[in-house]
């Protein structure tokens, strides 16, 4: 078989159009950067400067807690149960399995309790959200809410960021909770503790320091679900594949976002 | 030609409004009259919508003027654009209801939002009263979802009515309803503008609806105006393009 000749114009071509390619791809990522930081700009102008929607407010918080609490009830139980049942064999070994309790507090009150409850809350809300905002706007609810003398920035996104901040923490406690419960309820599979002498080992380890950043961190992790949710359904498309390319885009985005916010949270609390 | 501008409610002069590099509206002059029906008439992709948007100042325009009453909407300003949509009610193509909320907060909330305060006991009673006007009183405490396509659209219209505008403008209102169904919207509309005496524009190309409400006709084609004029005009017109529509 003859050795091809490489055609020095096609090469040419295919240079040039790859080099507009990245060009093109370095100019929309520039555009999508632009966007945000407008985005976040007109929100928190907003936030602080016109009147706070609290009505809607509250009813975001319910919605929020009340769609989430039956999930986190459920991992929360079984995250402190497995980490227990798993944990307990090499504690033994070392005869160490009095320190199990404040061990997996510890574990589920700095990282656990808090990672699992926003990731849960970003694929239930961050969702929620996307999914929510984006068939509004498809179905011109977002320009008949402008029509009517309504800001939808304070209407819709305020409320649903605030709230998404202030509901995650409250979450994460009652999931801190649940799991440790989890956890007591792994221990009594082989051995007898009572709850009271279980809770009073466990919290015998914990200090301020282990709680205050947990919280910190997931009132971060919930600005973070509310602001992702609700960019990605407010700036949806016009058409109907808009809704479920913003929903499955907040929760992919708001999870990678929990998970950098998650280091950068570690590395601050280190230093601590 | 003084009292005939006293009778002008809206006057568009110029009106440009491109996306990118295509060219929606070139160049669009009309007015619209006291107590007029204005039916704005063209095929679909033709701007019509766009049109009534940026009335509307939900799209901003390149350049012309659009003056809504004594108020210019270039470059207006917040509080300006504030008061012209106190004046002017809009009625969306899917009627754009609250999904969340039920037909009175839907209604509620037009009337708190874009009026002064009112007692509860008001409230409901202008509420109850724009829903007798749609001929739904039985709706108030329903869901959108419980809604048909046609009760949606006088909803829509009632919640339109509710703030009691001086124009209304009407985005394709019987797009997506059965003849008859549409046809009753399209006697909505004139009974809405014998009741409360305000001037439309109704944005569509279903001719039966045009044949029913239209008092003028514009008719825009490739951004531009292509013919303006009476129905009876256009019914006689010879225009090739133009008895597409009316045949």
């Amino acid at each position: 078989m003859p050795k091809q000749i490489p055609n020095p114009e096609v090469a040419v071509k295919e240079e040039a159009s790859l080099t507009s390619l990245v060009k093109e791809k370095m100019k929309m990522f520039f555009i999508k950067i632009a966007n945000v930081i407008e985005y976040l700009s007109i929100v928190f102008r907003n936030l602080f400067t016109n009147k706070f929607e609290f009505q809607e407010f509250l009813k975001q918080c319910y919605q929020i807690g009340n769609n989430s609490v039956g999930l986190i009830s459920i991992t929360g139980i079984i995250v402190g149960l497995v980490l227990t049942i798993q944990s307990r064999p090499s504690l033994v070994n070392f005869g160490a399995v009095s320190i199990l309790p404040g061990m997996v507090a510890i574990s589920i009150i700095r990282e656990m309790g808090p990672v699992i409850t926003a990731l849960i809350c970003a694929g239930k809300i961050g969702s929620s959200m996307g999914a929510e905002l984006s068939s509004m706007r498809v179905t011109e609810q977002i320009d008949a809410m402008e029509v009517s003398n309504t800001n939808p920035i304070n209407f819709l996104i305020i409320p649903r960021f605030v709230a998404a901040a202030v509901m995650i923490p409250l979450l994460t406690l009652y999931a801190d909770a649940i799991g440790i419960f989890g956890s007591w309820l792994g221990v009594n599979i082989k051995d007898t503790l009572s709850l009271k002498l279980f809770i009073a080992e466990a919290f015998k380890n914990l200090e301020f320091i282990d709680i205050f950043p947990a919280v910190i961190k997931s009132f971060f992790f919930g600005a973070v679900i509310g602001l992702v949710g609700c960019y990605k359904g407010y700036n949806a498309g016009r058409g109907t594949e808009s809704v479920g390319i913003a929903a499955n885009s907040a929760v992919v985005t708001s999870s990678l976002l929990l998970i950098i916010v998650d280091l950068i949270a570690v590395q601050i609390t280190d230093l601590l | 030609m003084e009292e005939s501008n006293n009778k002008i409610v809206i006057s568009i002069e110029g009106l440009t409004k491109s996306f990118g590099d295509n060219t929606i509206l070139d160049g669009i002059t009309l007015h619209l009259n006291k107590e007029e029906n204005l039916v704005v008439l063209g095929k679909s992709g033709s701007g019509k919508s766009v049109l009534i948007k940026c009335i509307v100042g939900l799209l901003q325009h390149d350049t012309g003027s659009i003056k809504v009453g004594s108020h210019e909407i270039t470059d207006i300003s917040e509080e300006e654009l504030i008061k012209v949509r106190k004046k002017i009610g809009f009625l969306f193509q899917g009627a754009a209801l609250y999904d969340s909320m039920t037909v009175r907060e839907n209604l509620t909330f037009a009337l708190l939002r874009l009026k002064e305060k009112f007692t509860t006991d008001q409230v409901n009673e202008m509420i109850e009263e724009a829903l007798e006007n749609v001929g739904l009183p039985d709706s108030i405490d329903k869901m959108p979802s419980e809604l048909s396509g046609g009760m949606k659209k006088r909803i829509g219209l009632a919640r339109t009515l509710v703030v009691k505008p001086d124009i209304i403008l009407y985005d394709e209102p019987t797009t997506g309803l059965d003849p008859i169904t549409s046809d009753e919207i399209s006697h909505l509309i004139n009974d809405t503008r014998d009741k409360f005496k305000n001037a439309s524009i109704i944005i569509t190309h279903d001719i039966n609806c045009v044949k029913t409400v239209a008092d003028r006709i514009v008719m825009i084609k490739d951004g531009k105006v292509y013919k303006e004029g009476s129905l009876e005009e256009f019914t006689s017109e010879q225009d090739p393009y133009i008895k597409s529509f009316f045949k």
